[in-house]
């Protein structure tokens, strides 16, 4: 008697069920779902006094949140998020490409390569970025190098180092540099699955490496290209620390303003609301990506 | 003599080995550089001044961060305990079992890994902050409960996931000749199945170890004044005084993170490639 | 006629392995091609050297006498049928067949004209809109075949092309890949390590062997005159004797096998001169079973040559496998050696004539044996 594939009857063992179900429900229920309960229940809720909150039911923090000033910063986020996803897409793409036509030993190198960094701390790699964007820090450094350089030639002006940090340039450099190997694996993952008697197929055909790789490669790769931006998307959208220590203050991203209602303004409904609002962003890209999913088996 | 490169040897094109470089020099130039001059002796210009260890003296001077270092150490230890049954109970649970709600446990399960840590964290401060109040004048180490708490909810998952992928290379067959010599259920998961888990267990320990150690946005929102982490600790040095001794605590933390993850890889071998390609 | 490619001298190496060693053979126009080997013999990496997938370490590829070594394989005049069809699973069968004419820049109007000629050539008709998992086996190798037709290319390459299909419908297909070939007339290459498959189809075979060419010749001429022990063993099943020229005449020669108690008379000549050491290649069916020492002699007319003593063995049949068509004896003669033997059952009672552990004679005709110098 072999079970079956997607396991027993738990009326079979419920001695065991029982066991083994309550710690991991009992859990997260109490220490996951509830705490995000009562955030969402705040959502709907408003300031009282000092300490207390009154649960309303009204959905007026949701207005306030996307009131011009802050639906601006829902806005920035977003073109963040997107702007970093779409530069980790356009690097990304090549690296999976040569991982997936390495040979074994060279594949297994690489892919520690691109993984090393992601086991580092995210404080610690914000910090490095900012080493190196500082004023003096390392590219200011580099080019101050080549252009004193240069100017022992030529005449040229005093060298104005160039404003790399505390700004969008800076946020966005630092989210690629820390989302860049969540984007590489996905990709990695769907090309090295593809039958490379296609590619070969295609060449054979007459059609160029570039039009294989738009007609042939990228559609039957499709989920893992999903797969990858949700990755990179979601955690850009949400990234706190990397916009607090790089940006100014014209890169303030949603967490940045929730953070605040929680620690300093002790406006926690719109705090919540600001929370749920990033959630619902979150499910919805989700959401879209399982229907992508489900639309492709249906169409095979 | 090496023949011209075929068609679909991607890698031998100069363009994609150019690229390459360029892409490992953008991943690891900040971090060589942030290591090595955790060794450099002088405070403040990134120019080479001479070799020293004494930011790294003056870091084990330092017993604010020492302090700070122990309290994290402790929060992982025990989260790392807790994660490591609680995913357990879970994977053997999803991996052996139907009931009604299968999918929407799975489900909730997924969320700690989807949910932005920004909402994780704000919902841990309210709840410890109005349903579970957590006295912060608790002696050591049940202050650090709250953090603790928070921990074990965002890894669990995780652990849960990478003892699934071990268990799904068990032979179900073992079970079925365990229970024909007379085992009965409990037996069977203590001898047979759970020795089978050990890589995994081990691997999954290590992943939810290095997840409480390395957290901050989630750890910042749950401590207070008299419960500060590592991560949080350094967090407030790189925003108010950066010296390079932040430098020599950022090597500490570089090298003790892979270190373990390392030798989780090497436990879980091929599961943990294939849960990664899943993911 | 004149040869369509030319491979000159071409070696392949990956790292110290010599996939092909030093290889030199060249294809007719019109031609059906086979390369035959066992797994391994650089068959396949012939092949896709000549699709372009491949580059040779050493050597040069011709096509139309252009060499085109280094060419992509997208800009050869050469199309390839897939092991395993690779047909684009995310496109339908029209547009499988249409993508080479697409990216040869063909029109819309044309396109489809040529997809629907290619479509009742391989007997797809109407099932140009299905997608590829809706299709089988055997109606997706049609797909590939037609799809690489389509561009009527100078030469096609099939890479073990019935390996995937079942029994029943690998024998069908034999034939359709003979008659399509013969109505296309375009020059087929074929790769294959199943030899009923190769002598079937091709008009000529290479049988190759780690890496290098073996014999190159008509299926005829490989069963019948192997040029080497390998592809004598190779191709069906044969007895091979080693022994040495006692007597070497135009005309006529002896040799002694230590194997068989007998000497062996062959009605030609042999290169060598008397005392070289050579192997006798004898075919199953050539040999002729018979009850006693004096039984009829081999039906062939001018055996009156043979001098008696000759050509003859003494044995016990040990197996024997009934085919129905055929009956093969496995015999096991006095010294020990084992000889196989094959019989028609020309009459319905032929297999009750000779039975298990039954003394039997074997003989030969004179020019049966194929001699082997190497």
């Amino acid at each position: 008697m072999t079970a079956a594939a997607g396991g027993d009857d738990w009326r079979g063992a419920k001695g065991m069920f029982a066991v083994l179900a309550s710690p991991p429900v009992l859990w997260l229920a109490v220490f996951f779902l509830a705490p995000l309960a009562i955030v969402w229940a705040y959502s709907f809720g408003e300031n009282r006094s000092l300490t207390e909150i009154a649960v309303t039911g009204s959905l007026g923090e949701y207005a306030r949140a996307v009131k011009p000033l802050y639906l601006a910063i829902i806005g920035k986020s977003l073109w963040l998020a997107g702007l970093t996803t779409l530069i980790c897409l356009v690097v990304g793409f090549p690296v999976a490409v040569a991982i997936t036509f390495a040979d074994a030993r060279q594949k297994a190198w690489l892919l520690l390569l691109v993984m090393l960094p992601f086991w580092t701390n995210l404080l610690i790699r914000t910090y490095a970025l900012m080493a190196v964007l500082r004023t003096e820090g390392y590219i200011n450094w580099t080019l101050a190098l080549a252009w004193n350089g240069v100017g022992a030639v030529i005449a040229l002006p005093a060298f104005r180092p160039l404003d790399l940090l505390h700004n969008n340039f800076a946020v966005v450099f630092g989210l690629v540099y820390v989302q860049l190997p969540f984007m590489i694996l996905p990709l990695y993952s769907a090309l090295d699955r593809l039958d490379r008697s296609l590619i070969e197929a295609s060449l054979d055909l007459g059609a160029g490496h570039l039009a294989t790789f738009v007609r042939v490669v990228v559609p039957l790769a499709l989920p893992g290209i999903v797969s990858g931006v949700i990755v990179t998307f979601i955690p850009s959208l949400g990234a706190y620390l990397t916009p607090d220590l790089l940006g100014g203050t014209s890169s303030q991203m949603i967490a940045n303003i929730i953070e605040r209602q929680f620690k300093s303004a002790n406006d926690w409904p719109f705090g919540a609301a600001l929370s749920f609002l990033l959630m619902y962003l979150t499910f919805a890209a989700i959401a879209a990506q399982a229907m992508l999913g489900r639309k492709k088996v249906r169409a095979a | 003599m090496r023949s011209a490169p075929g068609p679909l040897e991607y890698l031998r094109r100069w363009q994609l080995r150019m690229w390459l470089i360029a892409v490992a020099l953008f991943l690891y130039l900040p971090l060589a550089t942030l290591i090595v001059f955790s060794f450099n002796d002088s405070k403040r210009t990134i120019l080479w001044k001479g070799f020293t260890l004494d930011w790294y003296a003056k870091l084990f001077a330092d017993t604010d961060l020492l302090a700070a270092f122990g309290n994290s150490l402790t929060i992982a230890l025990l989260s790392t305990l807790i994660s490591t049954v609680l995913g357990t109970l879970t994977a053997l649970l999803l991996w052996r079992f139907r009931f009604p709600g299968k999918p929407l446990f799975e489900g909730a399960l997924a969320l700690p890994i989807v949910v932005p840590e920004i909402c994780l964290g704000v919902a841990f401060l309210v709840f410890f902050n109005t349903v579970l109040r957590w006295p912060s004048e608790l002696p050591w180490p049940l202050n650090l409960g709250a953090i603790t708490i928070a921990h074990v909810s965002f890894s669990f998952s995780f652990v849960a996931l990478v003892v699934r992928a071990r268990l799904a290379s068990f032979d179900r067959n073992l079970e079925d000749a365990a229970r024909d010599l007379g085992a009965g259920e409990w037996a069977i998961v203590r001898d047979i199945v759970l020795p089978h888990l050990r890589p995994g267990l081990i691997a999954g320990a290590l992943l939810a170890f290095t997840l409480s150690l390395d957290d901050f946005v989630i750890t910042f929102f749950t401590s207070g004044p008299d419960t500060v982490t590592f991560p949080v600790k350094v967090y407030a040095m790189v925003r108010f005084s950066v010296t390079p001794e932040v430098n020599a605590a950022s090597t500490l933390l570089i090298v003790l993170t892979v270190g373990l993850t390392a030798l989780a890889l090497r436990m879980q071998g091929t599961d943990l490639v294939k849960t990664q390609a899943a993911a | 006629m004149s040869a369509i490619i030319r491979f000159e001298d071409v070696t392949k190496r990956y790292g110290p392995v010599l996939a092909v060693d030093n290889v030199s053979l060249s294809v007719e126009e019109g031609e059906f091609f086979a390369l035959l080997g066992p797994s391994g013999c650089g068959k396949t990496t012939l092949l896709r050297m000549l699709a372009g997938f491949e580059t040779p370490s050493e050597g040069r590829i011709l096509i139309d006498g252009a060499d085109v070594s280094t060419t992509p394989p997208n800009r050869r005049p050469v199309n390839m049928v897939f092991q395993n069809y690779a047909v684009f699973p995310h496109m339908s069968v029209a547009d499988n067949i249409g993508y080479g004419l697409r990216m040869g820049g063909v029109g819309i109007g044309e396109r489809a004209r040529r997809v629907d000629e290619a479509l009742a050539l391989v007997k797809l008709d109407g099932l140009g809109q299905r997608k590829p998992d809706q299709l089988s086996g055997g109606q997706r190798q049609r797909v590939a075949l037609a799809r690489a037709l389509v561009k009527r290319p100078r030469v096609l390459l099939l890479d073990e092309p019935l390996s995937a299909l079942d029994a029943k419908l690998r024998d069908a297909m034999r034939s359709e890949l003979a008659a399509l070939q013969h109505e296309v007339g375009i020059t087929f290459v074929l790769v294959t390590h199943d030899q009923d498959e190769a002598l079937a189809m091709a008009g000529r075979c290479a049988v190759m062997n780690r890496g290098l060419l073996q014999q190159v010749a008509t299926p005829s001429d490989l069963y019948e005159f192997p040029n080497s022990r390998f592809v004598a063993d190779f191709i069906g099943s044969v007895n091979l004797f080693e022994g040495q020229l006692t007597l070497d005449e135009p005309g006529r020669a002896i040799v002694h096998a230590p194997d068989l108690a007998a000497p062996v008379f062959l009605d030609h000549g042999v290169t060598g001169g008397t005392g070289t050491t050579l192997w006798l290649a004898l075919r199953p069916e050539k040999i002729v079973l018979n009850k006693r020492a004096d039984g009829p002699p081999p039906p062939l007319s001018d055996d009156g040559d043979t001098p008696p003593g000759h050509n003859i063995a003494e044995g016990t049949i040990r197996a024997i496998g009934y085919l129905g068509s055929e009956s093969t004896y496995d015999i096991a003669l006095g010294n020990g050696r084992h000889v196989r033997a094959l019989r028609s059952n020309l009459t319905r009672w032929d297999q009750e004539e000779l039975t298990m552990g039954e003394p039997v004679w074997l003989r030969w005709h004179s020019c049966s044996p194929a001699v082997l110098l190497s």
